[in-house]
């Protein structure tokens, strides 16, 4: 625990896209850390060169909130969660130094190549409400505020947010690495708003009182460049982008399936139950794959996002984890969203776990040792912020204050987290970094799930029920 | 965050009584609404800035899978103007008053995110009367309120507009200049003016000079004569109401750019200050409720700030004499706590104000004092904090004579 003592620091950097180019940068200016590639599996870095400056690998989104709530003095990750997270709280204690000069793409504003937008004016003089998907929920809002909308709702999603358009959303605000780039997913791109590039960002008050300058100095070759813009010609108007516009007509059920870890059961599923669908158990997997059945119509998204556009009328039925509909219904306890069976694959624990050195045996020790006045306010970091609300809640701790993750937080215990409530198969990857699971939530694996309206719809409830059947009999099939 | 204390409250109690008073005395009727409102009915006007709709608390409901958010109301007219709307009451004019609370994101930690207003609200009517009888009651409120030295000051939003569009500007400019004054800049305008040597004449003079009745009204409508007809109705609209006031006697200050806020404001808007700060505002907007559908209804109204007020006004003095009875038990024994109960409930009865304490409660405010006991001879003694005199008494009735000629 030395590396995060007063006077040590503290640097967040990025996982995923900016690892590789961050690594590159850092080596470079002498700023390296050992272990800090692409293949660790370990989130604690040191750096080759001071011993007082310390590492944490984290996920991009949550760079800027973590060096905001100051537990790291510096950060790189991309402009757009910076943005993200500044339109929202300008004044707040995240301050930009500089960019690095390395990224890729642009932060777009999208519309569906069927729905017949063209343009944001025309866009504001057809709609009186405006539905926006995005992965960026306050740069959304900021966008429908500037553009005066007179009414607008904005659906934050896990990703995937290209396949909303034109039925689910009229508007997507995502990255994408070129106007053609986005336009080859059946989009037309509105309006750029901003380039995506790796910046250095710090937190207000290290900035003011502590002395980074031995870091700062590293980057003083990059700090003083200019940005670099775009080279790549683009198109300006929409007339010479090539946009497919498959015909997607309107189906009289919706389906939506899962991506990422829960694809491959999933598909293995569906052909065990013996319902032909075409571009989802190949590689690339196809954001609309197509049925059998001519009335399905089917999206893949992301299993998190399924439970409230289940709710809000834009599927019928979806193929999501029991863990991700129980935080739906945390947040909104009266929505129509209702189970239909488990599938019996994707079997999670959803767990509280905490530091093998916390000094406690389950939650009740916990909760005392809170208002004892140790671990006041208890900090807990988790996907499923409300699963994990309700769970603090109902163990009576208390303060506490919840820090969301976008995944992976056992890297937030010890040093930035008390707590984590977590999915988890083995709990081998907990105890790899000295983590005890204190007390087991629930269990959850994949499960079916349908809008309560659509089940009593008496347009849609017979084939609703068939379909429901044919997963039934595969659940047999797998079972045999 | 802030608490409203004892002496707080006390001071906000009289501005909210001495509002309340006033506007019933010039036919106003209170209303209330939601705290929590859908978020669309701010957005759906257009009219507030992003800057203002960005700091608003907005959040989804326990039902709001929908994408529908709501908010804790972040200004006082928007709901009243719906209120008007959703509930006809058969007549197009209506006056309305409230007191309300609005909340607004304030990012230094330093003002309070929460603050209170006084406000009230003119439907219908015909031009010129109704702007005048907000902006008296308005001077009314702050004259009762013995508010010295408050400045009334006098814009038009309908001029500023006609003067925006005098420069044909682009609809993005013109925006992004509207949005600038709105929040207080007006360098934005001056910034342009530099190329029009006639454009420069109207804005300096406008802008720069300080009309004290209608006459300087006039002057402007003579000194340009070739300005745009929207410019020359508005100035006609603002001509008639200074008119107005000066016939009434009341006193003021015409200051073009010493408005912002003033969003959906599109006639004469006002705004009265004392000490430096602002404490009301108010004006002309007859596009809110035709943009809400509500009909082609014109509407002006004011409000009051709260907070700006009680920090001007004295602390009430707290009553250094002696008042008011503490009935005392000695014990906690239930005859004793029950006979507490009783001899306070009929003082009470009497009108006479009473608390009851069982501990060591400070006797110094309190001009008598009762001593109930379980133990003594007789179980009530009367002291007479001011005389500094003990007597037995028999009765409730004993002492109500005692205190009642006391």
């Amino acid at each position: 625990m030395k590396d995060y003592q007063d006077g040590c620091i503290k640097f967040a950097l990025p996982k995923g896209r900016f690892l590789s180019p961050t690594a590159s940068l850092l080596a470079e200016i002498g700023l390296g850390f050992e272990g800090y590639s692409a293949k660790t599996k370990q989130y604690r870095l040191r750096s080759t060169r001071f011993s007082n400056v310390a590492a944490k690998i984290l996920q991009e989104k949550d760079i800027p909130i973590q060096v905001a709530v100051d537990n790291y003095d510096l950060g790189i990750c991309g402009s757009d969660w910076i943005e993200e997270y500044l339109v929202k709280y300008p004044s707040g204690a995240l301050v930009r130094i500089a960019s690095l000069n390395y990224g890729e793409g642009d932060i777009h504003v999208v519309a569906g190549a069927q729905g017949g937008i063209t343009s944001l004016n025309k866009l504001l003089a057809q709609r009186s409400d405006c539905r926006i998907v995005s992965e960026y929920p306050n740069l959304s809002e900021a966008l429908a505020l500037n553009l005066r909308m007179r009414r607008f709702k904005i659906f934050p999603v896990w990703g995937a947010a290209e396949v909303y358009p034109p039925e689910n959303a009229d508007l997507a605000v995502l990255w994408g690495r070129s106007r053609a780039h986005i336009a080859a997913q059946g989009l037309i791109p509105l309006e750029k708003l901003f380039s995506v590039t790796a910046f250095l960002v710090a937190n207000r008050e290290s900035l003011e009182n502590k002395d980074l300058s031995q870091i700062l100095t590293c980057f003083d070759s990059r700090l003083t460049a200019e940005p670099q813009t775009s080279t790549e010609h683009e198109p300006v108007i929409c007339k010479e982008l090539k946009i497919p516009c498959p015909s997607c007509p309107a189906k009289e059920i919706n389906l939506a399936l899962p991506d990422g870890h829960q694809q491959a059961p999933t598909a293995g599923f569906l052909k065990q139950a013996g319902l032909g669908i075409q571009g989802y158990s190949e590689e690339p997997v196809s954001r609309r794959p197509s049925a059998d059945l001519d009335w399905l119509g089917i999206k893949v998204i992301r299993p998190q996002d399924m439970p409230l556009q289940v709710a809000n009328g834009n599927f019928d039925l979806a193929v999501t984890g029991q863990d991700w509909l129980r935080e739906h219904l945390c947040r909104f306890p009266s929505s129509p969203v209702r189970k239909l069976f488990a599938l019996g694959f994707g079997t999670v624990k959803i767990v509280a776990a905490v530091s093998q050195e916390m000094p406690v045996n389950d939650i009740c020790e916990l909760g005392s040792l809170v208002q004892s006045g140790k671990f006041a306010p208890l900090k807990i970091a988790s996907e499923y912020v409300n699963v994990a609300d309700k769970y603090i809640r109902e163990n009576r701790i208390n303060p506490y204050k919840l820090i969301p993750t976008w995944g992976a937080s056992e890297a937030f215990l010890p040093e930035d987290a008390d707590m984590l409530i977590d999915n988890t198969q083995t709990g081998k990857t907990l105890e790899q970094h000295k983590l005890r699971i204190l007390d087991v939530l629930f269990q959850s694996s994949a499960c079916l799930i349908a809008n309560k309206n659509s089940l009593a719809s008496s347009n849609k409830k017979d084939r609703i029920k068939f379909l429901a059947q044919k997963l039934r009999a595969g659940l047999t099939n797998v079972k045999n | 965050m802030q608490d409203l204390l004892p002496e707080d409250m006390l001071r906000f109690r009289r501005i909210e009584d001495v509002f309340r008073s006033c506007c019933r005395n010039w036919g106003y009727q209170e209303v209330r609404t939601p705290t929590l409102e859908y978020l669309y009915l701010f957005t759906a006007t257009g009219t507030l800035t992003p800057g203002m709709l960005s700091r608003v608390y907005s959040f989804l409901d326990w039902d709001g899978w929908s994408g529908e958010r709501v908010v804790l109301r972040p200004d006082g007219t928007i709901p009243v103007a719906r209120l008007y709307i959703d509930n006809p009451g058969g007549q197009e004019l209506a006056r309305l008053f409230y007191v309300t609370n609005i909340f607004a994101f304030e990012g230094t930690g330093k003002k309070s995110r929460e603050r209170w207003q006084c406000g009230a609200e003119f439907f219908g009517g015909v031009k010129s009367a109704p702007d005048v009888e907000v902006i008296q009651l308005a001077e009314d409120v702050v004259h009762k309120l013995d508010i010295r030295n408050a400045k009334l000051q006098l814009s038009h939003a309908g001029l500023v507009k006609a003067l925006l569009k005098e420069f044909r500007l682009g609809p993005a400019e013109e925006t992004r200049i509207t949005d600038g004054i709105l929040e207080g800049h007006w360098d934005g305008l001056t910034a342009v003016t530099s190329s029009n040597a006639e454009m420069e004449r109207l804005v300096t003079a406008l802008l720069g000079l300080k009309g004290k009745s209608s006459s300087f009204l006039r002057n402007v409508k003579a000194s340009f004569p070739k300005a745009s007809p929207d410019f020359k109705s508005s100035l006609e609209d603002f001509l008639s109401i200074t008119t107005l006031l000066d016939s009434l006697g009341c006193r003021y200050e015409i200051d073009i750019a010493a408005m912002h806020g003033f969003e959906y404001y599109t006639g004469i808007c006002f705004q009265l200050l004392a000490a430096g700060e602002k404490i009301g505002g108010g004006g002309r907007y007859d596009k809110l409720v035709p943009l809400m559908n509500g009909g082609d209804i014109p509407a002006c109204g004011f409000a009051l700030y709260v907070d700006a007020i009680m920090r001007l006004l004295p602390l009430e003095k707290r009553r250094k004499d002696k008042s008011g009875i503490l009935v005392r038990g000695k014990e906690l024994a239930p005859e004793t706590v029950n006979t507490c109960f009783t001899v306070a409930e009929s003082l009470r009865d009497a009108g006479c104000p009473a608390e009851i304490d069982f501990a060591d409660r400070d006797e110094s405010s309190f001009r008598w004092v009762i001593l109930v006991s379980s133990k003594r001879p007789s179980r009530l003694v009367l002291k007479d904090c001011l005389q500094e005199q003990h007597r037995e008494v028999a009765s409730v009735a004993e002492i109500l004579e005692v205190v009642g000629g006391g």
